[in-house]
């Protein structure tokens, strides 16, 4: 194995010398690690607005129910009436908001783009094991987009059966009226599969045979660690929802009846299969913003991060548990009941892992000398709600408690400040964080902490109410909650929420604006601009093909050495000695 | 607006024999992870003030402490196994243990109806006097009514909020669940799972009637003859 690696790196060294690849090979089917990282995020990124749209209209008919959506009267029925959102469209645009924030934005982002940027750069390799496979990865991945995307232009409109795609609903067209678009988002999901799964082989060989001379396993920057358990647990979970939704394509197209009790099959088969896929891709899904906080954090907190390799065993812990909690999501579905006790208790054990990695942030920020950028505050922001998160499943998790909120807004609530709060706050962090080394140039830390406020405020006022919404008992999922008398009193809230939802939408303009001046005009990024100690930023801003020139860099000591005593400056280089002795173990 | 901050009003009213167990555990978790939040959010909120970067000042060279990181790790362990073994009695009683009882309806969902079989007075169903309603349940206050729960079509879920009562209807199997109403009333009965284009407004009535009125009830449908 181990020559195999040198052998690639021997190959990428001759790259570098002759560079010139021509506009294609270099913007567009590029086998450069980085290139590839930036084609996800802008895929993620595109696709991010589309999911935010899809949410807006969602909420403008839960505000002001069946009143035209302004700006939509030229959208054709059947799929609206004048800018009114019919139930069949309401529940399609649910549907395809969930998918494509999941599957197209916060995916390809975390894992696409964070894990093809990084691991190289952060290992101190040249490229990815693979680069070929790496650039099927993306393109089939891009291809997945499109072809999800041309579910909305077919008769009978897109997928309207949830994320979720709960059979017999989603099994047979005569219950929702889709036809074609259900069978486009299974295809496109087998696609999306396809992608991430060549994309897992290629990080998992990647981080186990290539990592720099001196870097050992616990020398891995947390952002590594995260990834590569990410990518074990797609590799592994992956062919389960694949297969499930290939199943699910032969009971709508050929015939078969693996979820459809009239021949036999059973609905709760699909469940299993979904949830067994779905739980452990929550935590490929917050992972790596773990990871990401957890650099982020330690650099402008200018100390080591508090308890390493307890970080390490948590992520780990978190991601063995994973794979035996999917019956919390199934706790009313009729599955047996004897097995509720046992899976709320490994489900709550997974507060333990949580609360560690918590502890541990706050244990990082505890005598350290923090400096607030755009990263920091948006790594701040990752912890305080990602505890609002996590607490809040512990509501679900216990069995009793979850018959009265199970399928309510609160978990709506729960599952938008995990992967909003949590997700997407890390992936900002990491956009402001790693955007020098990415594209060369900085941005603007201005623009950056407007966009941060109004966020982190209008994200609060769009998400916290919804607990109370759920408490109230009202149901996700419906069209209209005026046509509940329970219900009718909570109205006042949902218009609240819709109202902050446009705010926290225009709350993104200034990203846009920072994004896209700052790739043109921001100013130069030096080298190492956050004196961080990561090998990535050993490397010119932005790095060139190969990474580093002639010479891979060596690592000396752990990733987190800052402000070490006796050393004039508050960090020290991976890939620089440190002159007193590092305590034993780091 | 301000209303919505206070917690009782958070919960539809409760008129069910084990809905009191439920919130009581709502509110023993509420409380615990409020507390957590709020320990969390000030221990933050203080490190941003006291450890803010300053000029001349270094941070602290520290890698961790074993001693501590046992203690919260403990710690977390030990409540959420107490949380775990203080639910389980709960969720048996109401999700496994079925009290007897001579109530009994058949509710058989369908796109987008909740269809409710009366045994009748004979007390068996699939017999002549078996009475078939749509959305509307009537049932005694005080006694426990046992759900047949059935589905002719797609997956739905019926919920009864002031009852905290949910449990999904699937199609080619039956699920018994059950209830006991402690107040006469009228109170709705929504359809939690996404069941297609009709699932919201998908909306049952149960009626709890008082003893003299349930009689009553009983023989405006089946008139003694
Ligand atoms: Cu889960
Ligand atoms: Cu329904």
């Amino acid at each position: 194995m181990m020559s195999e690696a040198a052998g690639v790196h021997a190959t990428h060294v001759e790259h570098a010398h002759h560079e010139e690849l021509g506009f294609w090979r270099t913007y567009v089917f590029s086998t450069d690690h980085k290139m590839i990282g930036k084609q996800f995020l802008f895929l993620g990124l595109f696709m991010m607005v589309l999911g935010g749209l899809l949410a807006l209209m969602l909420r403008w008919q839960l505000a002001w129910p069946e009143t035209a959506v302004p700006g939509f009267g030229w959208v054709p029925e059947p799929y609206m009436y004048e800018g009114i959102i019919p139930p069949e469209t309401y529940n399609m645009l649910f549907t395809m908001h969930a998918t494509i924030m999941i599957f197209f934005v916060v995916m390809p982002i975390l894992v696409g783009c964070f894990g093809n940027f990084l691991i190289p750069l952060m290992i101190g390799a040249r490229d990815m094991a693979f680069p070929t496979l790496n650039l099927l990865s993306f393109w089939v991945g891009a291809l997945a987009g499109v072809v999800m995307l041309g579910g909305f232009f077919v008769p009978g409109g897109h997928a309207a059966s949830g994320w979720t795609a709960y059979a017999p609903l989603s099994a047979r067209a005569i219950y929702t009226g889709v036809d074609w678009g259900q069978n486009i988002w299974c295809i496109a999901l087998i696609l999306l599969g396809i992608s991430s799964l060549m994309g897992s082989i290629n990080y998992i060989t990647t981080i186990v045979n290539m990592r720099a001379p001196g870097m050992t396993w616990f020398r891995l920057p947390l952002v590594i660690w995260t990834l590569f358990v990410v990518a074990i647990l797609l590799l592994l979970a992956l062919p389960v929802l694949t297969s499930a939704l290939a199943m699910l394509l032969f009971d709508r197209m050929a015939g078969t009846h693996f979820f459809l009790p009239t021949g036999g099959g059973e609905p709760l088969l699909w469940q299993h299969l979904f949830w067994f896929f779905g739980h452990p891709e929550v935590y490929v899904l917050i992972l790596p913003a773990m990871g990401i906080a957890s650099d982020v954090l330690s650099t402008f907190s200018r100390k080591p991060i508090f308890g390493y390799r307890s970080m390490v065993y948590a992520i780990i812990g978190i991601a063995f548990l994973s794979w035996v909690v999917w019956g919390h999501h199934m706790f009313q579905s009729g599955m047996n009941p004897a097995l509720g006790t046992g899976f709320m208790i490994s489900t709550m054990v997974i507060a333990v892992p949580s609360a560690i990695k918590t502890f541990n942030w706050l244990g990082t920020m505890w005598g350290g000398s923090m400096r607030f950028t755009t990263a920091m505050l948006n790594t701040l922001a990752f912890v305080s709600m990602f505890v609002i998160g996590g607490l809040s499943g512990i509501f679900m998790a216990n069995t009793p408690v979850d018959i009265f909120i199970h399928d309510t807004y609160f978990i709506v609530a729960h599952i938008h400040y995990v992967v909003f709060g949590g997700s997407v706050f890390g992936i900002f962090a990491g956009i402001y964080y790693w955007f020098p080394k990415m594209f060369g140039r900085m941005m603007n830390e201005t623009l950056g902490k407007i966009h941060f406020w109004l966020t982190f405020v209008a994200f609060n006022c769009v998400f916290f109410p919804m607990h109370i919404l759920g408490v109230g008992g009202m149901m996700r999922r419906i069209y209209n909650p005026m046509q509940y008398e329970f219900l009718q009193p909570l109205q006042p809230i949902n218009v609240f929420i819709t109202i902050s939802a446009i705010f926290l939408g225009l709350a993104q303009i200034p990203f846009v604006i920072n994004f896209f001046w700052s790739l043109f005009a921001g100013k130069q990024a030096a080298l190492n601009p956050w004196q961080a100690n990561t090998l990535e930023w050993s490397a010119p801003s932005p790095p060139p093909h190969g990474n580093w020139g002639e010479h891979l860099p060596t690592v000396y000591h752990g990733p987190y050495e800052y402000s070490v005593p006796d050393v004039a400056e508050d960090y020290a280089p991976q890939d620089r000695p440190l002159a007193v002795p590092a305590p034993a173990g780091h | 607006m301000l209303e919505y901050l206070k917690l009782e009003t958070w919960l539809p009213p409760n008129v069910s024999t084990y809905g009191a167990e439920i919130d009581f555990l709502f509110y023993i978790i509420y409380y615990i992870t409020g507390v957590a939040f709020l320990l969390v959010a000030a221990v933050m909120v203080a490190f941003i003030i006291l450890y803010r970067h300053r000029e001349g000042r270094r941070a602290r060279y520290v890698h961790g402490n074993t001693a501590l990181e046992i203690v919260w790790t403990v710690g977390t362990a030990l409540i959420v196994i107490v949380l775990g073994i203080m639910s389980r009695p709960l969720w048996a009683r109401i999700k496994q243990q079925v009290p007897p009882s001579n109530i009994q309806v058949r509710v058989t969902a369908k796109q987008f109806n909740w269809e409710i079989l009366y045994p009748g007075p004979d007390g068996t169903f699939d017999t002549k006097d078996d009475l078939l309603l749509d959305n509307e349940l009537h049932v005694p206050v005080n006694r426990v009514v046992q759900v047949f729960l059935a589905s002719k079509d797609v997956i739905h879920s019926f919920f009864l909020p002031n009852l905290r009562l949910k449990q999904d209807a699937v199609p080619g199997r039956t699920i018994q669940a059950w209830f006991e109403a402690t107040k006469p009333g009228v109170y709705e009965i929504p359809c939690a799972e996404l069941c297609g284009f009709g699932h919201s407004g998908m909306l049952g009535y149960l009626t709890v009637h008082s003893g003299g009125d349930y009689e009553k009830w009983v023989k405006e449908q089946w008139p003694p003859s």
